[in-house]
């Protein structure tokens, strides 16, 4: 029997094939994309622009994740967590659910684990509660794109005014999010002044965009407003934490 | 004729790849327990599962609903085995397509949409991929408690930015559902972790809303 390990190349092994499986897949879906926009007579340039900034965009919030990695890594070694956040993934399920089981076998989150059983029963509990969305995807989604389409068909003013509304609804429940903290002072309104920054910079881009016909920022304004925010994070907890 | 290809490979192709992602993510805990002999006690997955499943596996297939109009075919195939999507996919995808001046639910937002998930998915796993080589140099520099206070506020610095760009383009449609949530969750706290399951709710919000406006012509 091979000694168990949070941190063993067996683990890492596996966790290679996988991100070599998302890696090939993305780049296949690009490929085939990019290809097809130049058949749509989308120009080059704009192909190069989506891909440059929708890859600058990502490099913030994937440090988030490497941060989730870490925290997870201290109890689940490196290469779960890492293949976990890589492959449907996200930190807001996968720590409840480590949590959660690590809670019901007793052990505590803070040491490595050294059980095997246990270490397979949070690998389990980790895939199978996030996989029925990806089976929805699998066998349905046929289906709701035809939906879809057959709305926008129909009647094009309310299709757009349905696909806003999709839009509007998510970014207003991460709005409403910002407020959750409000009834403990001061340091509650820190996301909400951090929102008010990063909507600031998106703001300034907009006008500098407009008036002075700057266009290629606006592939930017994006990642400029959320890095700037960031930053501004740090002084601002400082004044209001 | 052509168009109906191109819709009708991405699904092709998109069901292979989602099918075989199933089944390499079935199979990493399949492999552990086989090469360890270590099978898990089924209570302890199961309570494990309790604590999580049911308000997750309705977050996920509500997501799909939500987010497949707005991510496209290829997209949503896309971006559901590479997940991360709140904080990473979809914005990419809204921004990308806002940037380009073309529209989600047509075949230039599909392509375009397909174009910045699939760049979006490379560049985050490069960087989470780097930054586990080169843990020992990032770790203090990332866990520093001067940076702290910026990764804290990643979602804030994420949804301001591309808040303003949405609710100003329809502020209309946006005043319902804004005010929906944030009375709610000033009223109820708690909610900011099962954010997951607002968006659909702001989303029928929004929906019920705009309907009642097309009606009385306020749109």
């Amino acid at each position: 029997m091979p000694e168990f390990n949070v941190n063993s190349g067996f683990l890492y092994a596996i966790t290679a094939v996988v991100i070599v499986f998302v890696l090939a897949q993305s780049a296949f879906f690009l490929v085939r994309a990019a290809r097809r926009a130049k058949a749509l007579g989308i120009t080059g340039a704009t192909i190069r622009k989506t891909i440059f900034s929708s890859s600058l965009f990502s490099i913030a919030p994937a440090v988030g994740i490497l941060l989730g990695v870490i925290t997870l890594s201290k109890f689940l070694g490196l290469p779960l967590p890492w293949l976990r956040l890589s492959v449907l993934g996200a930190i807001t399920y996968e720590l409840p659910a480590a949590t959660t089981t690590a809670n019901a076998m007793g052990l505590s989150l803070s040491e490595a684990i050294t059980d095997p059983s246990a270490y397979s029963a949070i690998a389990w509990v980790m895939t199978l509660g996030i996989i029925p969305g990806i089976f929805l995807v699998l066998f349905g989604l046929k289906k709701i794109q035809k939906g879809v389409v057959s709305l926008k068909g129909k009647d094009p003013k309310w299709g757009n005014i349905f696909m806003s509304s999709l839009f509007l609804g998510m970014i207003s429940a991460f709005m409403g999010m910002l407020f959750a903290d409000v009834r403990k002072g001061l340091p509650g309104l820190i996301p909400i002044a951090v929102a008010l920054s990063s909507a600031l910079i998106m703001a300034i881009c907009g006008i500098l965009i407009k008036k002075c016909r700057l266009a290629w920022l606006e592939q930017y304004a994006l990642p400029l407003s959320m890095l700037g925010a960031m930053a501004a994070a740090i002084p601002i907890t400082a004044l209001m934490g | 004729m052509k168009n109906r290809s191109y819709e009708e490979s991405v699904h092709f192709y998109g069901r292979i790849w989602v099918a075989t992602g199933i089944f390499l993510m079935l199979m990493m805990p399949v492999s552990i327990c086989l090469y360890y002999d270590a099978w898990p006690n089924m209570a302890h997955v199961f309570k494990g599962l309790l604590g999580v499943a049911p308000i997750f596996w309705t977050v996920g297939i509500i997501e799909v609903f939500t987010y497949a109009p707005m991510l496209g075919t290829g997209g949503t195939y896309l971006g559901f085995i590479t997940g991360n999507l709140t904080n990473l996919k979809v914005p990419a995808a809204l921004n990308a397509m806002q940037a380009a001046g073309v529209e989600a639910g047509e075949e230039k937002g599909e392509v375009i949409s397909t174009i910045a998930i699939a760049s979006s998915a490379i560049a985050t796993t490069l960087v989470i991929a780097l930054g586990v080589l080169l843990l020992g140099y990032l770790q203090p520099v990332l866990e520093s408690p001067v940076l702290k206070p910026a990764f804290d506020q990643i979602l804030p610095a994420l949804f301001g930015g591309l808040g303003v760009v949405y609710i100003s383009k329809n502020w209309k449609l946006a005043v319902a559902p804004l005010v929906f949530m944030v009375v709610l969750f000033l009223a109820v706290p708690s909610l900011a972790s099962s954010v997951g399951i607002l968006v659909p709710v702001g989303a029928l919000v929004a929906i019920g809303a705009a309907r009642l406006m097309l009606k009385k012509n306020m749109l």
